[in-house]
């Protein structure tokens, strides 16, 4: 609102400090602040606790980022396209659970190919049906989409069942251990790094494609930017509302197949409450809550650093319970970094 | 007085209102009627009403306005409120002075948390999502970290148990509360002029910078107020449950919002009114209980209020299209 001063105040001053040029190239950049964060991280944590360097460890961390990146992409695309959505967690929780119970009742011998296909579709089917009421209802996605999380996840709740899966598919269960190579320790203990961190970087490829060489992805950072403008130049506001949560639900779709993977149980009360983390992590690589930015890659730092501070802390002494502070005052932080406008 | 049916929406309420009564009279019984149903229904009524009447307040102030952390910053102003007081005054010895010192500071940091709230929004310049947010997870983990993630009870403390629990001529004391400030806030979003500037400030930002509205100080003022509102409601908890705990009430967010666009409050700002807020949360409070007595589960009320919630914003777009014409 104020920009037109601002800028013309900016835009009298001849001379720039060096300092001043440095902080608005940051503005621009801002997963540059992302990835010195967690530079600063790994050495403090390193250093105070040389364990943290251990392969074992950093495969654990290399694990549990991939399904909160895999939602974290889905934020990205949606933020991107101007909105906000909170009901990946259930859609992941709906569509693990129902595919374990079908999977094991029905075809026990599923491919894992077959189960993620599936997965996907119905997770995007459920994000489309999402997409569709924020473009029908035209409220605030924030809004529908906590209506959408309550639904399903008191569907999945109240009609399917709270009963832990605890004998996955045998597709799923080899998926989980299928190893992409292993490490052996000094002290004998092995550890693996699992296939299933390709999947994420398959979606990390498609969802850059998609964003960077698409029409699809323009006709996102349009929406994103000004919907006003866009709908005028000729994009269907309706269209990319539909995909971005058709997408953000299928990578959801698949989050919840990998989480069954690797934790080789199906628990219908898990991933409730990580939605906050996540979008905290999105906003941390720097897409504007307000639409019409973010990165692909600012995006993965962001979770790489959230899952370094609900990961190490506990290496350093700080106790897990301050958790939830940090990664609040990390969003608030972050939020009030990007809230800056970069100028000229 | 032909302006008291005018509004559809408060017409709508206090229909809902008498129909969900009758639909719980048929369902539950005459039980549901009693003296004893009411007083505990009104006595449930306040808290989530006055998180509602604080998520109201930051979406009539438009620009996206909402508040993410009320339910968070009721429960760390009880717990920080009972932390800090309970080593200096003896719950026991002197029960109403600790009652007094608890509401004190609790009312306090309510202040404290809706003060960074708007500073954070007015002044850094944060959307409110992403402020109340990023607010929501720090109050909780504040109070995490005090509490190390247990409940902490408070013990018998008459007065507070009083406050809470006993209703006096009938009434609940909180509702009675509850009602005082409702009615206070009312006359403040009427007729002051806060209230004139919240409303324009909502359905015409640039209206009101143009009219020399200082929208900065009327934002920091908007979510301390909200700030304030959830602090009572974090003491109304505290005296009813005589605990406090981090994790109380982790769908009062969703109830808040769906309270909210009940009433008709509209999202981009600009319009809503208290008494439709209050109508809005009582018909949901009988609703509850309704599926109490039924024996409905916790699962499916969640489900429920889900589909109420999209329910709600469907009918708001039909209204808009099928009424406009008429209004005109």
């Amino acid at each position: 609102m104020t920009d037109i001063a601002a800028d013309q105040a900016a835009n009298s001053m001849p001379t720039e400090s060096g300092i001043n040029r440095f902080a608005r190239w940051l503005v621009r950049h801002p997963p540059v602040v992302t990835a010195a964060l967690i530079a600063l991280v790994c050495l403090v944590v390193g250093t105070i606790n040389p364990d943290f360097w251990q392969m074992s460890n950093l495969f654990d961390m290399a694990r549990s980022t991939v399904v909160r990146g895999l939602f974290a992409l889905g934020v990205l695309v949606v933020l991107a396209s101007g909105g906000l959505d909170v009901s990946f967690t259930a859609i992941a929780a709906f569509v693990m659970y129902v595919m374990t119970m079908l999977v094991t009742n029905y075809v026990p011998d599923l491919p894992i190919l077959v189960i993620l296909l599936v997965a996907a579709l119905g997770g995007a089917l459920l994000g489309a049906m999402n997409g569709l009421l924020v473009s029908t209802l035209k409220a605030p996605s924030l809004i529908v989409t906590i209506g959408t999380q309550y639904v399903i996840r008191g569907f999945l709740l109240t009609f399917i069942g709270t009963a832990l899966f605890m004998n996955i598919p045998n597709a799923m269960d080899a998926f989980g251990k299928w190893a992409l190579f292993q490490h052996t320790g000094a002290n004998g203990a092995v550890s693996t790094m699992p296939v299933y961190v390709l999947v994420l970087a398959l979606a990390i490829i498609v969802t850059w494609f998609m964003l960077n060489r698409t029409l699809m992805g323009r006709a996102i950072y349009a929406v994103g930017g000004n919907a006003g403008i866009a709908e005028r130049l000729g994009y269907s506001l309706r269209r990319v509302h539909i995909f971005v949560f058709a997408y953000a639900g299928l990578l959801a779709g698949i989050a919840g197949i990998m989480h069954v993977s690797s934790n080789r149980l199906a628990n219908p009360f898990d991933l409730a409450g990580s939605e906050l983390e996540v979008i905290a992590a999105v906003i941390l690589g720097g897409a504007r809550i307000t639409g019409g930015s973010g990165t692909v890659l600012g995006t993965m730092l962001g979770v790489v650093l959230i899952t370094l501070v609900s990961n190490v802390l506990i290496l350093v002494g700080i106790p897990s319970t301050s958790q939830l502070a940090i990664l609040g005052l990390f969003i608030v932080g972050a939020g009030a970094l990007f809230s800056i406008k970069p100028r000229g | 007085m032909g302006d008291r049916f005018s509004d559809r929406q408060l017409n709508f309420l206090v229909l809902a209102n008498v129909l969900v009564i009758a639909v719980a009279v048929v369902f539950a019984g005459e039980t549901f009627l009693s003296l004893y149903n009411f007083q505990s229904m009104s006595a449930q009524v306040p808290e989530l009403a006055l998180l509602a009447l604080g998520v109201m307040l930051a979406m009539i102030a438009g620009r996206g306005g909402i508040d993410l952390s009320g339910i968070a910053l009721a429960n760390l102003s009880g717990i920080v409120a009972y932390v800090l007081i309970r080593d200096w005054v003896s719950p026991d010895d002197q029960p109403l002075t600790f009652v007094w010192l608890f509401a004190g500071v609790a009312l306090v940091v309510g202040i404290l948390g809706g003060m960074i709230n708007g500073v954070l929004i007015a002044f850094a310049g944060l959307t409110p999502i992403i402020a109340t947010l990023g607010t929501q997870l720090f109050f909780t983990g504040i109070a995490v970290l005090i509490t190390n993630g247990s409940a902490v009870s408070l013990g018998y403390i008459e007065p507070l148990d009083d406050f809470g629990n006993t209703p006096v001529l009938g009434v609940s004391l909180c509702f009675a509360l509850f009602i005082a400030i409702a009615v206070v806030l009312g006359v403040v979003l009427r007729y002051t002029p806060f209230g004139l500037k919240l409303y324009l400030m909502g359905s015409n930002p640039k209206a009101a910078r143009y009219a020399g509205i200082p929208h900065r100080r009327m934002l920091f003022l908007t979510y301390t107020a909200c700030g304030l509102l959830a602090s009572i409601a974090g003491i109304i908890i505290a005296a009813r449950t005589s605990s406090v705990k981090w994790d109380y009430g982790t769908s009062y967010v969703l109830i808040a919002i769906l309270i909210v666009v009940m009433a008709g409050v509209r999202p981009e700002g600009g319009y809503g009114r208290v008494l439709c807020v209050v109508l809005s949360a009582t018909a949901l409070q009988m609703l509850s209980s309704l599926f109490n007595f039924m024996d409905i589960s916790n699962f499916f009320r969640d489900c429920a209020w889900g589909l109420l919630l999209l329910l709600f914003l469907a009918i708001s777009r039909i209204d808009l299209r099928a009424f406009l014409p008429s209004r005109s």
